[in-house]
């Protein structure tokens, strides 16, 4: 019965890493860089909940929705100002490095404001607990409210994807920039949106985290996001049911690992996973094979 | 006198789409032979499969009585095969003096130790590859910028760099890709001279991809037209120019 | 032409040597007059390992042309065989100089090692991908390390990756690498002097293997993959050479890093992802493939933040902001354009075209 409690807890962590995930598989396939920053946009929400929720007693819904805008608002900026004059720049570096001067920068901003010290969050979801099987299986209001939220934010993207006129701009933008631009399409407008989607998601994913860990530092983000992103690799960067099927099964095997190996070497048994995975399917499960035209 | 290269039967399909069906072909040792068609007829395709860039699904490649289909691109090069690229692949960020430097890297060798160290063998053997290098840029009227970063030359230039890097290689069988692409009517028949003297003077086999019909009825002995993947007509160059299958091919219906 | 571009060369890395040596010499009189702080004394070891980091991680960045997120797991393996080695030999190589060295070598031969089997099975992929692998070789490198439990007694050394007590010890046996809590009483012989000689080494092997036949192999396959091997480059072959000696420079740095401390632990501070994330940095404000920009960027942004220490809890915070406008100065075409426009240097002579 405790495998099977343990199988829950997986494919809820999971859920966390694969919304987290989603955001860096958009941008990746987006504007080809590794946003190094996603992770500290998770821990940015996490304290605007935390400010809002627990320092100034505002009801939790104010304060998801206040993270959502914030983070919303805070992908764009930096997308603007740190990104996006470093799209032409002649090394794909140049990007990634600006990214990691981002990620430090929330950091320390968050230290300033809040602290060092580890803040207790005050989980915002008061579902009660599912009991099954005679109570042998404890189901956590948490759980139940992550794995909703994520089933709900894959059929929203798809469909956001597939059906609008936005989402086949990004299709495009992601296939070819040049391309897209002659038809018409807004380049820069549609990464923005891009940005806006996967921060907004973080924000989502900041919550559901701090309420299932409820432990809050400047650095919650990197460590989660960092898993995420290997998620995203793991799936196939660019594709979103990849970025699902990726945080789902690693969130399992660190579950999994913790109990029945050593929670020691959970980390490095996950990071094995997804060494094995590309090396057999160096694009990743979902992946496309690129081959270089001679 | 036996063919240096014979190609029988070689074939290969990417999805559905046969790309080479039925190419066969046989190259006299010092021959300067060309390969035409029109665009996407397979003939970059061929060259892929010579040199060992895609394997091939059948047929059978022998160089100087060698058989080699299948090998690998530097297991091809070491055997005899060097070549040029229709879209220039040059090491850019090195000097020109030093992309032909790595052209002669399997012929002058010294070990890693030895480089790091400074060992005797290194000087002795940078001094050789230099003049070796050096005669070779000189034979393309490249030795005064020997030093220039090889992203820094002109268009033609560059394609000279890269017909000099293969010769580097000291092959049998050398490979032009449409040599002449991008350059000027001068400039061209500059390069039919290079390309004469090359085969003159390294005793060297051509076999090479090109539009320009000047530089083609200019220099090639013979010459194979591929059309849809598949050969349209092969053999003497005047014989097969005149060919009426070919020039519809060209012209169009 | 030729002689013109091999003096070129050896001006360069003269300049290149001249400044490990000035610094050296400036440091050393400052030192001997008592104008140096004893924060910045403190700071000279690690200072000599974050440049031998920067300029290996440059042979793979640069010079190879790959990104590797991994470097500070090369590291911590030549830190802990070095600790390792040299406790064990503490008693039985009593001159420390000798036992130092040999600690060096085994540090860097392990680590290359390391480097050459993670090499094997991954240079294969491109890019980003390679990026998050060697990220996660790192990880988990750092990982086992923190599980890893060695100790000896008369009957030799037992292993575990339990706890110490698993260990079986007997009475006379000591833990020599206790888990998370690493290896403790280290000997110090890191000093600055060793520091400098190894980062000239480091020097020597780096810029003499890029002028060298093999350098120019490796740089061909970072220009262009395909047409090295069309020229008969063994990609497999050089790929793996330039990974496993920047490896292997990475473990000298680790050795010269866990003597100067008298606990080593594998922490993610020190071995971990931001480690290497951190060097590279370096390396890349120094200036992909520029040896000198890589030595000058680590020792610049290492000093950096203690000259900001005034300014107490706001340093990491300017630290941030000047690491994304260097970035975006260095970096971005409207940038590069404005600069362009309005240097001394095109003020003065128009740039020479070539013909």
């Amino acid at each position: 019965m405790s495998f099977i409690s343990y199988l829950i807890n997986g494919i809820s962590l999971g859920s966390v890493y694969a919304i987290i995930a989603l955001g860096y598989t958009m941008v990746y396939g987006i504007a080809k860089m590794l946003n190094f920053a996603h992770g500290d946009v998770i821990m940015v929400g996490g304290f605007t909940i935390f400010f809002a929720v627990s320092m100034q007693g505002w009801p939790p819904v104010i304060g998801v929705l206040l993270a959502v805008v914030l983070c919303t608002i805070l992908g764009i900026t930096i997308e603007y100002i740190a990104y996006r004059p470093l799209r032409q720049a002649a090394s794909s570096l140049a990007v990634l490095i600006t990214a990691i001067g981002v990620s430090y920068f929330l950091q320390n901003i968050a230290l300033l404001i809040f602290g060092a010290n580890t803040k207790a969050f005050t989980s915002v979801v008061n579902i009660p607990a599912l009991k099954l099987a005679d109570g042998q299986i404890i189901i956590s209001g948490e759980t139940i409210v992550t794995i909703i939220s994520c089933i709900i934010i894959m059929i929203g993207l798809t469909l956001f994807i597939n059906k609008t006129k936005a989402g086949q701009a990004m299709l495009a933008v992601s296939e070819d920039k040049g391309a897209a631009q002659l038809m018409g399409i807004n380049v820069n407008a549609t990464i923005s949106l891009t940005f806006a989607i996967g921060s907004a998601l973080a924000a989502i994913a900041g919550m559901l985290l701090c309420s299932a860990y409820p432990s809050l530092t400047p650095y919650t983000g990197s460590m989660p996001g960092i898993k995420a992103f290997v998620a995203a690799v793991f799936g196939g960067i660019g594709s979103i049911p990849g970025a699902l099927i990726g945080g789902i099964v690693l969130g399992i095997i660190e579950i999994l690992s913790k109990a029945y190996i050593s929670s020691q070497m959970a980390d490095a048994i996950v990071f094995m996973v997804l060494i094995i995975v590309l090396l057999v399917k160096p694009t990743g499960i979902l992946g496309r094979k690129i081959q270089e035209k001679v | 006198m036996a063919a240096l290269l014979e190609v029988k039967n070689l074939g290969i399909s990417f999805g559905g789409l046969r790309a080479v069906d039925d190419f066969e072909i046989s190259i006299k040792k010092g021959q300067l032979y060309g390969l035409i068609g029109p665009n996407g007829a397979g003939k970059t395709t061929v060259f892929n499969l010579l040199t060992g860039v895609y394997k091939p699904d059948e047929g059978i490649i022998t160089l100087d009585g060698q058989n080699i289909t299948g090998l690998k691109t530097i297991e091809i090069n070491k055997a005899g095969i060097a070549r040029t690229f229709q879209n220039i692949r040059l090491f850019k960020d090195l000097s020109v003096m030093d992309n032909v430097k790595v052209g002669l890297h399997n012929h002058y060798k010294y070990s890693a130790i030895e480089g790091i160290l400074r060992m005797p063998k290194y000087f002795k053997t940078e001094k050789a590859m230099n003049e070796r290098a050096m005669e070779l840029l000189k034979v393309f009227d490249l030795d005064g910028e020997a030093d220039y970063l090889a992203a820094n030359l002109p268009y033609g230039k560059q394609r000279k760099l890269e017909i000099a890097r293969a010769l580097a290689t000291e092959p049998k069988l050398l490979l032009l890709d449409e040599p002449a692409a991008g350059m000027n009517p001068n400039e061209t028949i500059e390069l039919m001279e290079t390309i004469r003297f090359v085969r003159d003077n390294f005793d060297m086999t051509i076999l090479l991809i090109e539009h320009d019909m000047k530089l083609v009825s200019g220099i090639c002995e013979e010459l194979t037209v591929l059309n849809f993947g598949r050969i349209l007509a092969q053999g003497s160059t005047s014989k097969v120019l005149n060919d009426p299958q070919v020039i519809t091919a060209y012209l169009g219906e | 032409m030729k002689k013109l571009k091999l003096t070129k060369n050896l001006k360069d890395n003269i300049i290149t040597y001249g400044i490990v040596i000035a610094a050296y010499i400036i440091i050393q009189l400052m030192s001997a007059t008592g104008n140096i702080s004893s924060l910045m004394q403190g700071l000279l070891v690690p200072l000599c390992v974050y440049v031998i980091l920067a300029i290996s991680l440059n042979l793979t960045v640069g010079i190879l042309g790959e990104l590797s997120l991994g470097h500070a797991g090369f590291m911590c393996v030549g830190a802990f065989t070095g600790a390792f080695f040299s406790k064990c030999m503490q008693d039985i190589i009593t001159i420390d100089i000798l036992r130092f060295i040999l600690a060096i070598l085994i540090g860097a031969v392990c680590a290359g090692a390391i480097g050459f089997l993670i090499g094997m099975p991954v240079l294969r992929l491109k890019g980003d991908y390679l990026a998050i692998v060697t990220l996660a070789f790192g990880e988990i490198i750092k990982n086992i390390i923190n599980v890893l439990y060695i100790g000896r007694d008369s009957r030799g050394f037992h292993f575990s990756m339990k706890d110490s007590i698993s260990l079986g010890l007997e009475s006379d046996g000591t833990v020599i690498i206790n888990g998370a809590q690493g290896i403790t009483g280290t000997p110090k012989d890191s000093t600055f002097t060793i520091g400098i000689v190894l980062i000239i080494i480091t020097l020597i092997i780096v810029l003499n293997l890029i002028h060298s036949r093999d350098g120019r192999a490796i740089m061909s396959i970072r220009d262009n993959l395909i047409a090295a091997e069309s020229v008969g480059i063994n990609i497999t072959k050089y790929k793996l050479m330039a990974f496993s000696i920047s490896a292997a420079l990475a473990g000298v740095a680790g050795v010269l890093y866990s003597h100067n401390l008298s606990s080593l632990m594998a922490t993610p501070k020190n071995f971990g992802y931001n480690m290497s994330i951190m060097i590279l940095v370096f390396v890349v404000l120094g200036g992909i493939g520029n040896i000198r920009g890589s030595m000058i960027a680590s020792v610049v942004l290492t000093l950096l933040p203690e000259l900001l220490r005034g300014l107490s809890n706001y340093r990491m915070l300017i630290y941030s902001i000047i690491l994304i406008v260097m970035m975006l100065f260095n970096w971005a075409p409207k940038f590069i354009e404005l600069r362009e426009k309005y240097s001394i240097k095109r003020l003065i002579k128009k740039p020479k075209e070539v013909q």
